[in-house]
């Protein structure tokens, strides 16, 4: 295949692709950076870099994919492998909102031993008890709940949808090449598949991020693959909110010992996802995997969104990379890159905008 | 006109920021820049253009060539009689603390011992200002290292030891360089400046040696044959104008002896140390922008020293590699066991291997090349 056969396919013409590829390939690295904080500029000339305070709940590390890549998974049975229940998850939200968070991340493993009835009914209890946004269950695991209930994906979106999921995080895209995910990922979701859930979820309303992870030994070709992935699928949907790369952190996985990518390559990164995506609003930088001074450079090169104050964070942290910061922090590292800080909700409303949606959380800052 | 001739004379990014517009003019012109003009570069957001500012100068000096060093850092004593003067220092202890040590010369040589093999060719030698080593034992250190490692330059003793030295020998700091030059001293490093700014000093470092004394340890030692490196301590009280009153004291004394061989801006590190605990710094880093900055502005500043070295183990090998960029091409070496920032909470490697040194600068798109001390080029990858 190839990012000029796929690239075709998607419906961009070649002479684009090329000059995609040129740049990545030959641009210096500041020329590069100047042009993304161009097209920034451009699309936020506010000067605002926005955040959200957010709580990531892992609400299982019981899994069956074996991704080479993760540190965080147990396989069902394992001594240290476990489900929170109802009450602990809620518990999490009535804390992180304590310390001002307006929305839950929830991501876990693949367990299969969970029925769709356990995930509505946990939707269901948290918007009665614990009233909050959701953001929660990446393409893959919405592809084993269906498995498991022998759903349909727009079913099983819908019964999620209906029962109280208001957005989705774009995670496990990993890279949207099948041949880098047959290496890495066996068991996961292939490309198309994650293209169809994203599309599903748009198509129902809800409104989704889209990631990449790289660095885990795939070429250039396939990042910009990637890449255009996500831009096609936006062409169609508009239900992309940001984009969110982020490199392989391997230590205590299996592809422990893969060279690191670098910071240039962060950087060249996030420039070229800036340039090509000019159909996303948002590009998040990810400090907990770059470290706060990358993320900070990176809002030269493109990145307008630091991303969420994690009030806790496990999949991360489990490979020893651990950079989580308090909110003053992340404000003092903004403004001195000369940008004004700004939560914001998961649609980009900053809080400042619609202060009653936080209060009808019960935020305790509102 | 060939391209590569164009990007040495034109800016790669012009400058968004309006203040940087007549900086950038005088840079491409290849004209000294003023006092204001440092600060105005120090204040500006327009990160990218002072990069390129920066990458500019910094090409034309040396192309796309980036140096490094084989180096093994060797801290013979924590103890250190300014333990309660510097309060930015996380390194230095009493005589009785628990974590004092003292190395023999025994434990040094054994430290070393392997040097050779690994192809270590610097040893970075500092330490905290011991009431009671003499100049002796430095003297037998340096000596032994010499007969055991004779390919090994020895990079030793900042001019704050050197005058301590002095003191407790009843001799001239001088007379200390003569005798260090004598027993295998090839350069010095250029710790223990600090900031000069008298309001600075009396803020974090009172009753260390003073600016003028450290330029004129610097000036005798440029005078003996011994180069040496400077650098500057940033991030923790200091004002902008403070650094670039630092960095006119440095081209000042530059111009005078040509003896600098690299500038070094060093980051200050808050964990573990009285300032960073009575600031409630703990947790908090100098910033990507702020490592970057100091990087570039050294290179525009500094127009008479020939390297700026960035130094991952204070900033991070990411940001080291993107400060390739930025202006410098000096990338500190392997290091093999770094402590004094460590124990200042630094979360870096304690040392990087040698290939990965090599990766980093080729992944910047750049050119490695391994370097001795005295910046005489050695191999090229």
């Amino acid at each position: 295949m190839g990012v000029m056969t796929v690239s075709q396919a998607l419906g961009f013409p070649r002479g684009e692709v090329e000059e995609y590829l040129d740049a990545y390939l030959n641009m210096p690295t500041l020329e590069l950076g100047a042009e993304a904080d161009r097209v920034r500029t451009r699309r936020h000339p506010d000067g605002n870099v926005s955040y959200i305070v957010d709580r990531n709940i892992n609400y299982t590390n019981v899994c069956v994919t074996d991704c080479t890549f993760c540190a965080f998974f147990r396989r069902p049975g394992h001594a240290e492998s476990y489900t929170l229940s109802y009450e602990e998850i809620g518990r999490k939200i009535d804390e992180a909102k304590e310390l001002g968070a307006v929305q839950i991340l929830m991501q876990g493993g693949h367990n299969p031993y969970l029925p769709l009835e356990w995930y509505t009914g946990l939707l269901q209890y948290i918007k009665e008890n614990h009233p909050i946004h959701v953001h929660a269950f990446s393409a893959s695991e919405i592809e084993i709940i269906a498995k498991v209930a022998r759903l349909s994906i727009e079913d099983t979106l819908r019964e999620l949808r209906d029962a109280g999921l208001d957005s989705m995080p774009g995670a496990g895209a990993e890279i949207l090449v099948d041949s880098v995910r047959e290496r890495i990922a066996r068991k996961k979701t292939g490309t198309a598949a994650w293209i169809a859930i994203h599309e599903a979820a748009h198509n129902l309303g809800m409104l989704t991020t889209a990631t990449m992870m790289y660095g885990t030994g795939e070429s250039l070709e396939d990042r910009l693959e990637h890449i255009l992935q996500i831009k096609a699928l936006q062409q169609r949907t508009g239900g992309f909110t940001a984009f969110i790369p982020w490199s392989l952190q391997a230590q205590g996985t299996e592809m422990e010992g893969t060279l690191p990518a670098t910071g240039m390559d962060y950087l060249r990164v996030v420039a070229m996802s800036r340039i090509i995506l000019d159909n996303i609003d948002n590009l998040q930088v990810s400090y907990v995997t770059q470290g706060p001074k990358m993320a900070q450079v990176a809002l030269r090169f493109g990145c307008n969104d630091f991303g969420s104050l994690m009030i806790e964070e496990n999949v991360v942290s489990a490979t020893g990379t651990d950079f989580i910061m308090p909110e003053e922090e992340m404000r003092r590292i903004i403004e001195d890159a000369g940008f004004t800080p700004k939560a914001r909700y998961q649609d980009y409303t900053l809080v400042e905008e619609d202060p009653e949606r936080a209060r009808s959380y019960g935020v305790a800052f509102a | 006109m060939p391209e590569l001739l164009e990007r040495q004379l034109e800016l790669a990014v012009r400058p968004t920021d309006p203040a940087l517009l007549p900086i950038a003019e005088k840079v491409e012109a290849g004209e000294r820049l003023a006092f204001d003009e440092g600060v105005a570069l120090f204040r500006s957001p327009d990160l990218l253009a002072i990069g390129a500012m920066a990458d500019l100068v910094n090409r034309r000096v040396n192309g796309d060539r980036v140096l490094f060093a084989a180096n093994q850092h060797i801290n013979p004593t924590n103890v250190c009689i300014l333990n309660k003067v510097c309060v930015f220092c996380s390194f230095a202890v009493k005589p009785l603390d628990d974590r004092a040590y003292t190395m023999t010369l025994e434990e040094v040589f054994a430290e070393a011992e392997s040097a050779g093999a690994r192809g270590i060719r610097e040893f970075h030698i500092v330490g905290g200002l011991h009431p009671k080593l003499k100049l002796r034992y430095y003297l037998d250190m340096f000596s032994g290292l010499r007969e055991r490692h004779p390919g090994v330059h020895i990079k030793a003793l900042t001019s704050v030891e050197i005058g301590h030295l002095a003191r407790i020998e009843g001799v001239e700091t001088v007379d200390v360089l003569k005798a260090m030059k004598q027993a295998g001293v090839d350069t010095l490093p250029g710790g223990g400046a600090e900031v000069f700014s008298p309001a600075v000093r009396a803020t974090i470092a009172d009753r260390k040696m003073a600016a003028e004394e450290w330029v004129r340890v610097h000036s005798e030692a440029h005078s003996l044959g011994i180069p040496s490196n400077c650098t500057l301590l940033y991030g923790h009280v200091e004002t902008y104008e403070d650094r670039v009153a630092h960095l006119t004291v440095l081209r000042d004394l530059q111009d005078q002896t040509g003896g600098f061989l690299t500038y070094i801006p060093l980051a200050y590190h808050p964990e573990n140390n009285e300032l960073g605990n009575q600031m409630g710094w703990n947790g908090r880093r100098t910033t990507g922008f702020d490592d970057l900055k100091n990087l570039a502005v050294g290179r525009l500043f500094l127009d008479n020293l020939d390297h700026i070295k960035t130094h991952w183990i204070m900033v991070t090998p990411k940001v080291s590699q993107v400060a390739l960029h930025f202006g410098a091409d000096d990338l500190e070496g392997t290091v093999v066991l770094e402590k004094i920032t460590h124990d200042a909470g630094a979360e870096t490697p304690t040392g990087l291997p040698f290939d990965e040194i090599v990766r980093l600068i080729k992944d910047a798109g750049k050119r490695p090349v391994e370097r001795d001390s005295l910046y005489n080029e050695l191999r090229e990858f």
